[in-house]
């Protein structure tokens, strides 16, 4: 038979090429009239109900319809994804950290943080226990953690945003102890993970093993994600126990320059983050447990948001990048203390 | 050979009620129980609160979504296994043994990294970064992306089911109908066709199961945008993490049902093969 | 027509060759590539640095290992499931045929999610494990094994499967005669026809679980050194936007896998040059 397979063989490539088009379609799933916030685990319900608030004042102002879309994950996660080229508008995670390193790659201005009031982070959070109801095991304070018969719950700091919260608060009052020094820290915070025995990958998933699968006696929790966990796991029978001293958690927000110059949705993006300044924004911030930032506000929900001695990273730590640098990159000191067989 | 009493060849009785008895064992704790658990948790707080999970808007998206990657993948692997399964059974040529092991490489080859090597090649930092930005074209976090890891996942299913059948059968009746002046196209359609139809259909039919079930690969390259780049398996996560554990199972039950619908076609199929297959014999 | 020039009379050798290499170089090849090719942008001693890691090693020790273990036991458990199937007659015997291929329809996600949910100390199972032996299933290695074995276990009985009913009971009743017993029949005769089928079976699971990761990470702890599989690893190294680390682990995954199928190959071979 003379050529006919390779004339067919071209035919054949051809008709692959519709499936092939069709699936490469261009940004089929991201318009102008779209919003994308890449935010981290904790604050589904806190955008799922400013989002509608949002859109109706955008709509009330400009005339112009506008959705939503939000992704959540692990805080570590979703900066890569946005690396890697989601067309994340409005990033709001976890911590500053995982912006700078979206900054990092040219996505957004260097200085992001000065662009808006508070360290662009709209609120803040910090770091309680939750434990079984009745404080079983008297847990007070984060001495009380390293009793030999204490088992502990947290994410793993290498993927979770609020677990690297957990790891420093800790370490910020372990240095604090009579004889405090690094070498010391080093060691109690060694003596902490000892007692872990279920690392998940994001608060999520650690609260579920604790909450739903009995595991540990306390849980290290973001603030609202303990008041979360009162309502939806009430079947548990949890209950939130403040210790004397914390971290103060700010989870940043910013407006991704590169994404929102190339869609044409700056100024609704801007709008979006600055709405949450916003004396509504605020109150709405405080409905779901974040600390807001404006005083009246805090004032007006002085009863949920105990006073607390709170450190900063930049004041115990030097900075994100430093604190990233020193504990949780490969070789540094997470890396250390969970490395000798168990 | 078939007397009043036992042949040796045959197990005891006893030995026969011990393999039933550890077989359903096995079958019942490592197989059922965790399909049981799925419905229980589903049906927890109601059938109401499971249907509404499942009429969600977001739910329905997810599953639209599911059904078009599904719908793309399977196609695109049934042409490659197909053609692949065909061009090493019926024609020798140097290389053959690299080719069958590359098509059944990726089934050693983690989800994790299926999702990886797309992000490495069409992410923003990757090979085609640039070029695909600079066009606005979006393929990882979008479909594309969501159907090229799926693809590369469920590869080898097709090529694997049909190639040993093809392979056993031999090349005499095509041979015989090329002599007879049959085109190529008339020669699959006419007499490879029907020889592998039923394993054909089984191995499409798994395919499809794996790719509406797959979790790891997609989870990588998804972006995990509710309602947009969700597929169900990411949606049920994305319930479950938002504690709505009733939501999440029933979500995951009725993919759950898609497949247990996929089998159930698969073997009521590979039934009637082998009954067809037996008549012929 | 392209190709080498034996005389073969089937046409369609470019066409189907054709779409056969673009399917398989569009979807495997160039994005293996892309793995292959990553991991060296750090440079040999890079590359070595990053995966002699204690941490990198006891995550690939234990996904190899949990893997290896989890085909070994589903080995005698798909050869029960597949002998029950063929061999024996009762009711319900489709359905138990059915449920085999169970875990193609679980989504991974949601198997781990289930298993977990039994396994857990408070768990269907789990509570009674716990509370007759001490110990604990879920959050452990053996909660890994159990996710595997569960991935794996149909592999083995749907590759023993069609080889058993094909093997006809002419050989067993020939022994039969021959004065062996039923277990010196079973061992002797029936085991070596089945070997290879029971290979490839064992090889299929163990390819099937060594990467998975949706089923494992609920129910594995994820504890470093101890819980912590390779594809996590994989997965963190990416979240620190590690790409190379990440595809170096990726790598060292793909060729240690390729190495153990390689030599199960060698095994299978054996085993069938044995039996001529």
């Amino acid at each position: 038979m003379p050529t006919p397979g390779f004339a067919t063989g071209r035919r054949a490539l051809l008709t692959g090429a519709p499936a092939l088009a069709l699936a490469a379609s261009p940004a089929w799933s991201q318009q102008a009239n779209t919003l994308l916030n890449v935010s981290y685990d904790p604050t589904r319900e806190l955008y799922r109900e400013y989002n509608p608030i949002f859109t109706a004042q955008w709509r009330a102002q400009h005339g112009q319809s506008l959705r939503v879309n939000t992704s959540h994950g692990g805080s570590g996660r979703q900066a890569r994804s946005v690396i890697d080229g989601l067309q994340a508008d409005v990033l709001t995670l976890a911590l500053a950290y995982d912006i700078d390193a979206v900054a990092e790659r040219g996505f957004l201005a260097r200085d992001w943080m000065s662009r808006l009031p508070h360290n662009s982070a709209p609120y803040t959070s910090t770091i309680v226990f939750l434990v079984r109801r009745g404080n079983p095991k008297a847990v007070r304070d984060w001495g009380d953690l390293l009793k030999p018969d204490i088992r502990i719950i947290t994410p793993n700091p290498k993927t979770s945003g609020g677990a690297r919260w957990n790891y420093l608060a800790f370490w910020a009052w372990a240095l604090r102890q009579p004889g405090g020094d690094a070498a010391a820290a080093e060691r109690a915070t060694a003596q902490l993970f000892r007692q872990v025995p279920v690392l998940d990958t994001g608060a999520r998933g650690s609260l579920t093993t604790f909450a739903q699968r009995g595991q540990g006696d306390v849980f290290l929790s973001w603030e609202n994600e303990a008041h979360l966990a009162l309502q939806e796991f009430a079947a548990a029978g949890l209950e939130i126990i403040y210790p004397s001293f914390s971290i103060l958690a700010e989870p940043s927000v910013a407006v991704v320059d590169q994404n929102v110059d190339r869609r044409g949705t700056r100024a609704a993006a801007e709008a979006y983050l600055r709405g949450l300044y916003t004396p509504e924004g605020q109150a709405l911030v405080a409905k779901h447990y974040y600390r807001p930032r404006d005083p009246a506000v805090l004032a007006a929900h002085a009863a949920r948001f105990p006073a607390m001695e709170l450190v900063t990273v930049d004041g115990a730590f030097g900075g994100w990048a430093e604190a990233q640098r020193v504990h949780f990159n490969d070789g540094g000191i997470f890396d250390r203390i969970t490395a000798p067989a168990r | 050979m078939m007397g009043p009493f036992r042949p040796a060849h045959e197990d005891a009785p006893w030995a026969r009620r011990l393999l039933l008895g550890l077989a359903l064992l096995v079958a019942l704790v490592m197989l059922l129980l965790p399909l049981l658990a799925v419905f229980t948790e589903a049906l927890r707080r109601g059938l109401p609160v499971a249907l509404d999970a499942i009429l969600e808007e977001d739910s329905l998206a997810a599953m639209r979504l599911t059904l078009i990657v599904a719908a793309i993948t399977v196609p695109v692997n049934l042409v490659g296994g197909v053609a692949a399964a065909w061009c090493v059974a019926k024609f020798d040529f140097p290389g053959k043994r690299l080719l069958v092991t590359l098509i059944e490489l990726p089934f050693s080859v983690s989800p994790v990294i299926a999702g990886l090597v797309f992000v490495l090649i069409f992410g923003a930092q990757g090979w085609f970064g640039e070029w695909l930005r600079a066009r606005d074209i979006q393929i990882i976090f979008a479909l594309p992306g969501l159907v090229l890891a799926t693809v590369f996942v469920t590869f080898p299913f097709v090529a694997r089911t049909v190639l040993p059948l093809m392979q056993e059968q031999g090349r005499d009746e095509e041979e015989a109908a090329a002599t007879l002046g049959a085109t190529g196209f008339q020669t699959f359609w006419r007499v490879t066709l029907p020889n592998v139809k039923w394993a054909l259909l089984s191995g499409v039919l798994l395919c499809n199961a794996r790719a509406m079930g797959e979790f790891g690969a997609v989870s990588v390259v998804s972006g995990h945008i509710r309602g947009e780049t969700n597929t169900m398996p990411l949606h049920v996560e994305i319930l479950y993490n938002e504690y709505q554990f009733a939501g999440a199972f029933a979500v995951a039950a009725l993919l759950a049902l898609l497949g247990l619908v996929t089998l159930a076609a698969k073997t009521a199929l590979e039934r009637v093969a082998g009954r067809r297959a037996g008549g012929a014999a | 027509m392209r190709g080498p020039a034996r005389v073969v009379a089937i046409p369609g050798f470019g066409l189907t060759m054709g779409i056969t290499l673009a399917w398989l170089g569009l979807i495997v090849v160039i994005p293996l590539a892309a793995l292959v090719i990553k991991p060296w942008e750090l440079g040999v001693g890079g590359v070595i640095a990053s995966l002699s890691e204690p941490r990198v090693w006891a995550a690939l020790r234990l996904s190899f290992g949990t893997a290896l273990l989890a085909a070994l036991i589903n080995l005698p458990l798909g050869l029960l499931l597949a002998w029950v199937i063929v061999r024996l007659r009762f009711p319900g015997r489709a359905l138990l045929d059915g449920a085999v291929d169970l875990p193609f329809a679980l989504p991974t996600a949601v198997a781990g999610i289930a298993l977990t949910a039994i396994f857990a100390p408070n768990g269907w199972l789990g509570a009674p494990i716990t509370a007759l032996t001490g110990w604990q299933v879920a959050f452990t290695p053996a909660g890994i094994v159990l996710a595997l074995m569960f991935v794996g276990l149909p592999f083995i009985v749907r590759t023993v499967e069609p080889v058993l009913r094909d093997m006809g009971r002419d050989a067993e009743e020939a022994a039969a005669t021959l004065g062996a017993t039923r277990p010196q029949t079973l061992w002797r005769v029936v085991l070596p026809a089945l070997a290879p089928a029971l290979l490839t079976g064992f090889a299929l699971s163990f390819a099937r679980s060594v990467g998975e990761y949706g089923s494992v990470i609920f129910i594995a702890g994820n504890l470093p050194m101890v819980s912590e599989i390779a594809p996590l690893l994989i997965v963190i190294r990416l979240e620190q936007f590690d790409y190379a680390g990440a595809a170096a682990v990726g790598l060292a995954m793909l060729t240690l896998s390729f190495g153990v199928l390689f030599l199960l190959n060698l095994v299978q071979r054996w085993l069938r040059r044995g039996r001529r």
